[in-house]
């Protein structure tokens, strides 16, 4: 800068950086380190163990949580696959199928799930579900969740289609391809780094959901957030602390894949 | 750089020209099906009539307006008076959320400035770490703020050891506690809009006030903050929307005298004093408190476009 005062710089605003991470993640890493807590109260200090895994894994309540994590994966396996797909030839419709009936209306409806509040979709879920009389559970779960699912496959999937030029499959045109092979081929392949970085943020925001989840499922069945919820309502114990802590590694590490996937296309690029 | 490459890009190309319909489709019929669908349920439920123990009976009532509106006394035959009960509920979200968008807004924009400021590779680092902990469960983060604020909690153990408080400070079940819970699951929210204006301001602005005298807190007020007010406005709203209709944050660092929208909604729902015509109605009053201020971000938009 030519300048006499760097003017990127304000006085406070490096601090205010610090605090606004360490109030992100304060509370996060109090948690993971007191997993680790040998004491059977949660307040004191006793000692590093890894009790409070062992009692996750093979304790009284672990059966609970077991059920409770399958059903979670599979729904966010699924629901990611299925939001994946569908964002996909959503965005090769936005962006690559010039005008058509509806297009205008169309982004509006991808981004639905985003505007309306979840406390309204969990309710206007559940009360749907009731009135054309289908029972709730899993598979009103795994409905609820490929819809709030799609825009966040959407959005990283079009970004990407965003920067990828035409010239590769008028190319492939010219030289024959039909537009399946043209998709199939050349779009899909370039595509690739969005779609992975799609289904990775639309499995994470499954697995993490609680508020339409408790809503539409039922009696009798469990996902890791309802169950965990359930637990917390009789205090927070330090098995809560324990699954939270490898919740939260699944998160960090699905989102930390989808950010280095994401780069590798732009480097690629 | 990435803005070139949206410049080039060809979203007006047509390689699939007439199949848009057909590719639509699903998302179409995934969305309208159950979203679109079951929210016009919701708004014909809320004219029901409830049955106890929750579901309704297919008949038209007012009554769940009524109920939120109006109070008839014990045995409904007294004269019409304002029910302040549910307007108040409202209004405490209405306070919670907004202050919970102003300690963002307070934090967020030295962060967004901050990091769009920093050059290459550090950006997207930074950009990066904060926002990670928005992936991170929901309930998860409410539960570790819970934790840590507790009276016994790890916050006060350290404070009182070392000697700068005798009594713990109380701060659960407070409204500041909901706050600190909503500030702290929606904070990645107001930086990130707040960056992209930021990235996109020129710093050339600042120069020249610079040399027109101007000090930095005056550039900041009057070149930067105008320069840069779409971004604030989305972030706001990005907060302070979800922020309303929280239920987590009110729910477990609220405790029973700070109800928020959400656990009244969800009362109608679960167990016995269940009410889903009334819940349906809350619910349509909230997403049109929330259509209201999009519709009114839209228009605002529109505007700044415009210009």
């Amino acid at each position: 800068m030519a300048a006499k005062t760097d003017l990127r710089r304000f006085t406070g605003f490096l601090p205010m950086t610090f605090v606004c991470l360490f109030l992100l993640y304060a509370p996060l890493i109090i948690v993971m380190v007191y997993s680790f807590n040998d004491s059977k109260s949660i307040t004191n200090w006793g000692g590093l163990s890894l009790r409070w895994y062992e009692e996750v894994f093979w304790g009284v309540e672990s059966a609970k949580f077991k059920a409770a994590a399958l059903n979670s994966l599979s729904i966010a396996v699924v629901a990611a696959i299925s939001a994946t797909t569908i964002a996909t030839m959503a965005a090769t419709a936005m962006l690559r199928a010039g005008r058509f009936r509806g297009k205008s209306i169309s982004f509006a409806l991808i981004n639905l799930p985003l505007m309306v509040p979840e406390i309204v979709t969990a309710v206007a879920t559940l009360v749907f579900f009731s009135a054309i009389g289908f029972t709730t559970g899993y598979l009103t779960i795994l409905l609820a969740h490929i819809v709030f699912c799609i825009p966040f496959a959407y959005l990283p999937i079009a970004a990407r289609m965003q920067g990828i030029e035409d010239v590769y499959e008028q190319a492939a045109m010219d030289l024959y391809a039909t537009r399946f092979e043209t998709f199939r081929l050349i779009l899909l392949p370039l595509m690739m780094p969005g779609i992975i970085s799609g289904f990775l943020l639309a499995f994470i925001i499954s697995l993490d959901d609680f508020i339409i989840t408790n809503f539409v499922k039922g009696a009798g069945i469990e996902t890791l957030p309802t169950a965990i919820f359930g637990s917390v309502k009789q205090g927070i114990k330090p098995n809560i602390m324990a699954i939270s802590t490898l919740l939260l590694m699944v998160s960090v590490g699905f989102v930390t894949l989808s950010w280095l996937v994401g780069r590798m296309g732009q480097n690629k690029k | 750089m990435a803005g070139g490459v949206v410049e080039k890009s060809t979203s007006n190309t047509s390689t699939y020209a007439g199949l848009g319909v057909f590719m639509m489709l699903p998302a179409w019929a995934i969305i309208g099906f159950f979203l679109v669908l079951p929210v016009a349920t919701m708004l014909i439920y809320s004219f029901l009539t409830k049955e106890f123990r929750g579901g309704v009976i297919w008949e038209f009532s007012l009554a769940a307006y009524d109920q939120f509106f109006f109070d008839r006394g014990l045995f409904g035959d007294d004269p019409a008076r304002i029910e302040w009960t549910y307007i108040l509920i409202f209004w405490r979200s209405i306070w919670q959320a907004g202050m919970a968008t102003f300690f963002c807004l307070l934090v967020g924009f030295p962060t967004a400035w901050f990091i769009a400021t920093r050059t290459g590779a550090n950006k997207s680092v930074w950009l990066f770490l904060i926002t990670i902990p928005y992936w991170v469960n929901l309930l998860i983060r409410t539960i570790s703020m819970k934790f840590l604020i507790r009276d016994t909690g790890p916050l006060n153990e350290w404070l009182m050891a070392s000697g700068l408080i005798s009594d713990p400070i109380h701060i659960i079940n407070t409204n500041f506690a909901v706050q600190l819970g909503l500030f702290y699951s929606y904070l990645p929210f107001m930086v990130l809009p707040i960056y992209a204006s930021v990235e996109r301001y020129n710093l050339a602005f600042s120069e020249a006030a610079a040399d027109l005298y101007a000090t930095q807190w005056t550039t900041l007020r009057l070149v930067i903050l105008p320069a840069v007010k779409p971004g604030i406005i989305a972030g706001c709203i990005l907060v302070f929307v979800p922020s309303m209709g929280a239920f987590l944050a009110p729910d477990l660092l609220g405790g029973a005298k700070n109800f928020m929208i959400g656990s009244l909604i969800e009362e109608q729902f679960k167990g016995n004093a269940g009410n889903w015509p009334f819940g349906a109605a809350v619910s349509m009053i909230l997403l049109s408190m929330v259509l209201i201020v999009l519709t009114f971000y839209a228009r605002q938009q529109g505007k700044e476009g415009a210009h």
